[in-house]
């Protein structure tokens, strides 16, 4: 239902924009020419960074921020401390800056102690996407967690388990169901997220664009179809996220 | 007499919540097999005293011992926990699994047993229970009585010495009161050492040895039911019977 309503509204946009013939040059990305479909193949042939970049990001996000959100939780003030310290830093420093300082901060720390890692592009963009993301997984556990009743953690108590059975058995799998939804959010937002990937010189959707149209100058049309790149993404991981969701009975209304 | 022939000694129990002064010098023995009723206004204190038996709640100062063992540290809460059971006003029951997997939980996990025979045990007490035939489902799909005879029955599968209810039936529509209390009755007449919190003074009269009447944390009156209702000593426990007593 929405799917067709969004398909709708781009085929007009589109369409409209094709007509008016002055502003728009489809002949960069033309399908018909041989020039088209190289430049199609192009900037197409960068999803698969995207997608490399998106998913293995958010999987350390992932568990990342279980890590951090567990002993987030804890009654004890100071194991609760550095997980909470984490999430507040790095939630308030920007992607971009903190791309930076990771591509070419980090290596010159990790140098002077001796230690010679080299971070490409790739792996500075992941580690930078994971860590950032990690404090917004971390605080959607928590809420997620925290929203189960305390009585299920008391009775899990009263028949004997321990604290990691007590997660693993009665916890985790109610919160599951309330963490899914804001948890593919988040992953959406990793995606778009990677865009800023191209300015390390990842070579991903987004560079490739800007690559484009160095040479071709048709910004418009080559952002007009990097934007249904996008799209299209997001699109088939709702699509993904939304029969996850079925599955798991995320929505608690049935 | 000795204290080792008690299953529960509680000496100078002391509780705050903040500046609140939620449990004062409490003193409470309970036999092995004894049966318990606690009694009193909201806020007196009893379910935070019955919580504090299994650490559900953390005294301030005072001393709890539980069947020999002294509550000091995680390792004597673990084994406490293991010896009593709990059975709270909400149920509690874990809606996400079937009724037959909220029972083998404790057993298989806690207890090491293989599924064939937590499944045994568990098939067992919801017989003695009187409802085999829901193990299958989801706690949603039952009543809220059925759901709180459950409860009894995950607690009965850990086959505990001593057995607290917190208010029990508060939460349940007057008609399934009496199927939850005639299970607790049966309990009791099995010998099962209990402690109960509840409003309910007729079950108190059928199934009670002992009668505890707080208020303001403090333990006002304690006795046997007869002389409990029929000639209680302090102003408070006459006022308060009298209030729960009258409709």
């Amino acid at each position: 239902m929405n799917l067709k309503i969004i398909v709708a509204i781009s085929a007009v946009l589109l369409l409209s924009g094709c007509g008016s013939s002055g502003a728009w040059g489809w002949y960069v990305i033309d399908p018909r020419t041989a020039t088209g479909q190289e430049n199609i193949y192009f900037l197409v042939s960068g999803f698969w960074a995207t997608i490399q970049l998106s998913v293995i990001a958010a999987f350390i996000s992932m568990i990342l921020g279980l890590v951090i959100a567990l002993p987030g939780m804890s009654s004890n003030r100071w194991v609760r401390l550095p997980p909470r310290v984490y999430v507040e830093f790095v939630r308030a420093i920007p992607l971009l800056p903190m791309l930076f300082w990771v591509f070419y901060g980090l290596p010159v720390i990790l140098q002077s102690l001796g230690i010679n890692i080299n971070i490409d592009a790739f792996w500075g963009a992941i580690i930078t996407l994971a860590v950032s993301d990690s404090a917004f997984t971390a605080e959607i556990y928590r809420s997620g967690i925290q929203s189960i009743n305390k009585g299920q953690t008391e009775a899990a108590k009263t028949i004997g388990l321990n604290y990691r059975q007590t997660m693993r058995y009665v916890i985790l799998p109610q919160a599951i169901r309330r963490i899914l939804p804001p948890l593919a959010n988040q992953f959406i937002y990793i995606v778009k997220m990677s865009a800023f990937a191209s300015v390390i010189g990842m070579q991903e959707l987004t560079r490739r664009a800007n690559e484009l149209v160095v040479t071709e100058y048709r910004p418009l049309e080559i952002y007009t179809l990097l934007v249904f790149e996008y799209l299209v993404l997001v699109l088939v991981i709702s699509f993904f996220v939304r029969s996850l969701e079925r599955k798991m009975g995320s929505d608690e209304s049935r | 007499m000795k204290n080792d022939s008690f299953v529960i000694t509680i000496k100078k129990l002391n509780k705050w919540y903040g500046s609140f002064h939620a449990l004062k010098d409490i003193d409470l023995n309970v036999a092995l097999g004894e049966r318990i009723v606690i009694c009193g206004p909201s806020g007196s204190g009893k379910s935070t005293l019955i919580r504090c038996i299994n650490s559900l709640e953390q005294h301030n100062s005072g001393t709890i011992v539980v069947d020999g063992r002294e509550m000091i540290d995680s390792k004597a809460v673990h084994a406490i926990r293991a010896e009593v059971g709990m059975v709270f006003q909400q149920f509690n029951l874990f809606p996400h699994l079937t009724i037959l997997q909220n029972l083998t939980l404790g057993p298989m996990k806690a207890r090491g047993l293989s599924r064939a025979e937590a499944e045994d045990r568990a098939m067992t007490y919801l017989e003695r229970v009187r409802i085999p035939d829901q193990a299958q489902k989801k706690p949603a799909a039952l009543s809220g009585g059925q759901q709180q005879r459950v409860a009894i029955a995950r607690s009965l599968c850990m086959e505990p010495k001593i057995m607290l209810f917190d208010e029990p039936t508060s939460a349940l529509d007057p008609e399934m009161i009496s199927e939850v209390l005639d299970v607790i009755v049966d309990l009791a007449e099995d010998g099962m050492t209990m402690i109960c919190v509840t409003h309910e003074m007729g079950f108190a009269r059928r199934a009670a040895d002992r009668m505890i009447f707080m208020d303001y944390g403090e333990v006002i009156e304690t006795g046997p039911p007869n002389e409990f209702f029929d000639a209680p000593k302090s102003e408070r426990c006459k006022l308060f019977l009298s209030q729960i007593l009258q409709h």
